[in-house]
Order: structure tokens, then sequence, then C-alpha cells
């Protein structure tokens, strides 16, 4: 009994301390289960709700598992051909320099299909937010090998793993594009843990600021999990990011107000 | 203020474009058309009007760039030539999907491929039939001078806006580089944000308290959805074509054969009517300005009065398929063009129209 | 010495059942149902008392399913 009216006290709206914010929509999200797409797109959302600029917020969905996108956040926003949400958020901020403009793009989009627009956006450097969603596969198409892939590892059209003699080597487009005068504030991330979700958001932030005070192009990768690709339940395919993608693509700040720290 | 000038055709429309208000243009060099870039780069239309330049790093970053800026409810356009515009293509077949009313110039060149960079009419099937993948269809004005360049300007965006269409002009590298008097209208300003809102309040502009948020998307995953998009985009078209053709009638009141012909074929045909009337033959032009629309029913109406049709192209044959389609097929109607970049001389023309046509 | 006590609110059929808020808390107060929800997942609950009201299951939860409440005592 006492236990009852204590949880109806402790249930009230001034004694929320995490609620979903309302900048995303109620449609039941189309990503499996524990794909941290979820997560990363509430984070951005949260940033939009707090900074109070969802009004000047326009968003660009990719062509992958992001594709709808759109139909979960709840601003303006744009679905790209594969690949080219770069070059579109390039037009969209020159043409409306005074809105925040962010793209989030897959690793087949932005490192493989897209990689001319990723690159010359950056090296342009653009007064836009690049969200870089990294699980080193093609989840959307069934699980083929990105170019992101670690080396030996197993996808559907890499079923031996991924023969670097063959089939070339996996594409640090972020470290890579860091080298790019363009760039401003390069980061790698992660949200399988709450520590990391919160240092991601802060990331996300960050890059929003940066073009609020015209620094330029803001990229944030975010080394993210697909337990359906890798064929892994999702706790699993957590452990398995830290294992084995974590040495590969290391996490932590690579360039800071536009100098190599990394 | 009216103003008289002495350009390229290729400068035309970049001046044209600033006049008419154009927020953005987004392009990549490729003969015969960088002067469009070019004379924009040197006339700093920022600092005139406001309007955006960008050279982009490809014809498919060009071509994106005006589907996101035509999303946000801006004026933009790109230009290419062949090879530039059948890379742009996926970005036309997206910007139709999600209705977009963007510009895009092709200054056409011999191909295939790479072909020539020479002028052609080789691009007719690509502009008028779709060019990229889906059913679609562009509205294709196609100027036979310097002065249409400019004015096609402001028509082509004032047509992709009120149906909400990718528009295109459709050129040659005769026309781009031709230099000939043009008449310039005032300067008309650009969309305002007020009227963005207002005229298209389906665009990116930020979700504000007051509406619902904006989606720019050509995907539809429901096939039942997805045809009635289809749909809907079907009876725009059919809405197009009834009421957007438009063409020119040189010579036909009394002509017993008639030329038809658009672009630099059209003037060349102009001066074959002179020489096949100094011989007696009583021949006229047909010109069709939209392409797509295709004047069917005035080639048909045409096609009751006459005894034969030259479709005059600078290509394989590709409009005349369109002609034989319109006309009635008790006359006869044939192709003449050369390709490889080779503007055909009135006198072949007139020498093809009595072998294929009187003689034939 | 104050006590924090927290409790959470599932969003029981949106939660797809991947057990990432699980690995994420603290201090193991919350667990699988037995039940499924109308799309045939187990959700997410509290399992005891423990709960502090940290936000961490929320704040991994990849479909936001989960609010927090969390009062001092």
């Amino acid at each position: 009994m006492e236990e009852n009216i204590k949880k109806d006290n402790i249930r009230k709206e001034e004694n929320i301390v995490y609620k979903k914010t309302k900048l995303m929509t109620d449609k039941v999200l189309s990503y499996c289960p524990g794909c941290g797409h979820g997560t990363i797109h509430r984070i951005i959302m949260e940033v939009v709700d707090e900074m109070g600029i969802q009004s000047e917020t326009l968003g660009i969905a990719p062509v992958g598992c992001a594709v709808l996108a759109y139909e979960f956040m709840d601003i303006d926003m744009q679905e790209a051909a594969h690949g080219r949400a770069p070059a579109m958020a390039t037009a969209m901020k020159r043409l409306m320099p005074e809105k925040y403009v962010f793209s989030y793009q897959g690793d087949g989009d932005l490192a493989a299909i897209g990689t001319a627009e990723t690159i010359h956006a950056c090296n342009r450097g653009e007064n836009i937010t690049m969200i870089f969603v990294n699980n080193g596969i093609y989840g959307m198409t069934g699980g083929q090998m990105a170019p992101t892939t670690l080396p030996g590892m197993k996808s559907s059209t890499s079923p031996y793993g991924r023969d670097i003699v063959t089939m070339g080597n996996p594409l640090k487009i972020t470290e890579l594009i860091a080298q790019l005068p363009g760039t401003y504030f390069v980061t790698r991330q992660a949200v399988h843990t709450p520590a990391n979700v919160r240092k991601t958001k802060k990331a996300i932030r960050k890059a929003f600021e940066n073009q609020k005070l015209k620094k330029g192009l803001s990229f944030v990768e975010v080394v993210s999990n697909c337990n359906s690709g890798w064929k892994m339940a999702p706790v699993q395919s957590n452990e398995w990011m830290v294992e084995n993608m974590f040495p590969f693509y290391p996490l932590g700040d690579i360039k800071i107000e536009g100098e190599l720290v990394k | 203020m009216k103003e008289l000038r002495l350009m390229k055709g290729n400068e035309a429309i970049s001046e044209a474009a600033i006049r008419a208000g154009c927020d953005g243009y987004f392009g990549y060099p490729i003969t015969p058309q960088s002067e469009i870039l070019e004379y924009l780069m040197l006339e700093k239309p920022e600092e005139r009007t406001g309007m955006i330049v960008l050279q982009a790093e490809s014809e498919l970053a060009s071509i994106n760039m005006v589907y996101a800026g035509a999303a946000c409810g801006k004026r933009v356009m790109t230009s290419s030539s062949s090879p530039g515009i059948s890379l742009m293509q996926e970005g036309i077949s997206y910007m139709a999907g999600a209705e977009l009313p963007g510009l895009v110039v092709n200054v056409v060149r011999g191909g295939p491929g790479l072909g020539t960079i020479q002028p052609s009419q080789s691009d007719y099937f690509q502009a008028t039939k779709g060019g990229g993948h889906g059913d679609y269809h562009i509205i294709t004005l196609a100027p036979s001078s310097v002065q249409e360049m400019a004015d096609f300007v402001k028509l082509a965006f004032d047509l992709a806006f009120k149906y909400r269409n990718p528009a295109l002009i459709l050129s040659d590298g005769a026309i781009g580089q031709m230099m000939e008097k043009v008449e310039f209208d005032e300067h008309r300003p650009r969309f305002t944000d007020e009227e963005i809102r207002k005229n298209t309040p389906w665009a990116t502009t930020g979700k504000t308290p007051d509406r619902e948020r904006n989606i720019i998307t050509s995907l539809d995953l429901d096939p039942a959805r997805q045809e009635i998009h289809n749909i809907k985009l079907q009876a725009k078209y059919r809405k197009i074509e009834q009421d957007e053709v438009r063409f020119e009638k040189i010579a036909c009141d009394d002509a017993e054969y008639v030329f038809v012909a658009y672009g630099t074929s059209a003037r060349i045909c102009q001066k074959a009517i002179q020489l096949a009337r100094e011989k007696g033959i009583k021949v006229g032009l047909f010109r069709p300005i939209t392409l797509y629309p295709f004047p069917k029913k005035e080639i048909n109406e045409l096609s009751k009065k006459v005894k034969g049709m030259l479709s005059v192209e600078m290509s394989a044959g590709q409009m005349v398929e369109d002609v034989l389609l319109a006309a009635e097929r008790n006359i006869k109607i044939e192709h003449f063009g050369k390709m490889g970049g080779i503007i055909p001389s009135p006198a072949e023309v007139v020498e093809a129209l009595e072998q294929k046509i009187i003689g034939g | 010495m104050a006590k924090v006590i927290g409790e959470i609110v599932v969003d029981i059929e949106r939660c797809k059942g991947c057990e990432v808020c699980i690995a994420a808390c603290p201090v193991n107060a919350i667990g699988m149902s037995n039940e499924v929800n109308s799309k045939g997942y187990h959700y997410m609950q509290a399992i005891n008392d423990k709960c502090t009201g940290c936000t961490n299951c929320a704040i991994v939860c990849p479909d936001g399913v989960i609010t927090v409440y969390r009062v001092k005592i």
C-alpha cells in the first residue's frame, strides 16, 4: 500500500528527469531493436529542442536505413539521392545562411557513393553540420560490404571476410576530411553507453553552435552497431563494436577549432 | 528599363537569370556552355540582387544543389551540356518525383559518349521522354535565338513554379556560342521570405508552430500511395499538355510542304524556305517552342493541309517520331539531319525536301 | 542523508526488447517482462525498488520509450 502511494507521488510532471523530446514524432522507429540510429536521431532533436531552433533547422535524410529519418524528426526535412546530402546542405545553407542545416548519412552514403560530395563540402568549409553514422555495413539493403567494413569482417558481399587485397582497405573518411582546411570540428563518438550518448550529444550541440558562430564545417561521426547486419543480439553487437570497431575507429575529437588534436 | 545588349546565347542565359529573380546558380564547367558560369562569376550577382553562384564539384552535386534549393522554395538553376546532363538525370528524376520547380539548361553537343563539342540536337529523346528513371516529363523549351535564350529563363522559372515541375531549356552549341542582339527585361525581384511562405507553402523553410513539418521526398514505400502520386503526376502532365503548348508558324498559310524544326535547325529552315520558294516550292516552317508538351494537335491540323513534312534535326531523327505520331498518316513524313556536330546548310535542306518528300 | 528514489514509466508498445537499457542500468533495477507487447516483443520493466532515477536506461534507449522520474526524500 505504502509502495503504491509512493509511486503515484513520484510519477508527477515536476519529478520528470528524462522524457523523450517532443521533437521526436510519435511514429514507431523503423529501425531494428537496439539500433543506434534511434538514439542518434533523438539526441539531435534534443539539441535542436534545447537550443530552441526547431523553426530554423533544416535536416537532410540519406539513402540507407535512415532514409525515413524525416518521419521521426519534427522539423522540415529533405530526402536526398544516395550520397548527395552534403551538396544539398551546401545549397540550403548558401541560400538560407540564417538556418541551421544538418545532413545525416551512413557509411555507404557518405564514404562510398557520396565521397566526392563529402570531401568537397568539407573542403569548401560549408557552415553546416554533418552527422556520419558508421556501422561498417550496408544495413538497409541487407548487410553488404561498406567502405568502412573492417578487414576480415563478413558481410553478404564479403561472405568469406573482407579481403583487403581484392576488396580494398576500410576507409577512414573522418581522419581524411580532418586534414582539409575547411573542417573546423571533427569528432568520432558512439552511443552504446549512457556516457557515450552524453558525449555525442555534447559534440552535436557544439556542431550546431559552430554554425551559429559561422565557424565552418562540423563533422560528427558516430560509430554504431548493426546487429541485424552483423547477425548478433543488440547487446552483443555493442560489445563486438567495442572490441573490433573502436580499435580501428578510435573515439574522441580529431580536430577542434580548426586544429588537429590527433 | 529594358536594355539592348550584344552577347552570346550562353551569356544571355546568365544575364536573364539575374534579371529573372534567380536565387542561385550551381554548375560545373563543360563546353560549349561554360560562359554561363563564367559570366555569372564575373558579374557578381550577389552584389546586384543577392543571387548566389557556386561552382560545384560535379554535375551530380550541381543538380542536387538545385533540388535542395528548389525544395526551399528558391528560384534555382543549373546548366550543362549533354554528357553533364546525362549525369544530372538522377537528380532531375528525383525533382520530378518530389515535384520541385528548378531550371536546367542543356546547351547540347553531339554524342553519344564524349562525342563532340560541336552543336547537336541529339538529346531530344532524353529531354522530352523523361530522361531519367520513372514515369515523368519535364517542361522543355527550345530557343532558336539569343533573344529566346534570355526570354525563356523567366518563362521556364514561371512554368516550373506554376506546375511544381522541373523545366529545361534545350538549346545547342550554336545558339549558346552565337552573338546576337538581345533585349533584356527589367530586374524582377527575388522572392521574399514572405512570398516563399505564401506561394510555396510546401517548401522547407523551417517548421513553425502554425504548420506541420514540410517534407520533401520522392519516396513512398506504400504501393497504393505511390500509385496515387503517379496518377497525380500524370494528371499534371496532361494539364501541361493541354495548356502550355507553344509553337511558331512561318509561311505556312499557302504551304504545300512544311519543315518541322526547332532551335538552330529552325533558323536554317527559314533560309531554306526562301531558297525553296525561289524555286517555286511552297514550303513553310512549323517550329515547336515547347518540345514537351509537344504541339501534337497543331501538327495534326497542319498535316491535313499539306502534302508532306520534313523533320529537320541535327540528329539521326528523334523529333520525327513525335511528328509521325501527331500527323495524319496519308502524307509523306521524313527526317533529314546531320550528326557529328554538323549544322546542315539551307541548300542541303531544300535538296532533302525535294528528294525525300516531293520526289520521294 | 537524503535518499533518491527513481521511477520509470515504459511505453510498452514501442519497446523492441533490445535490452540495451539493462546493460546500462548501474543498480540492476530493470529486466525483461515475461509477457510480450502487441508486436511480440518482451519489454523492459522495473524489477525491484532499486531505481535511483539516474536516467541511464532512458538515455541509451534507441526507441525513446522510457520516462524517468526522481524525488529526493
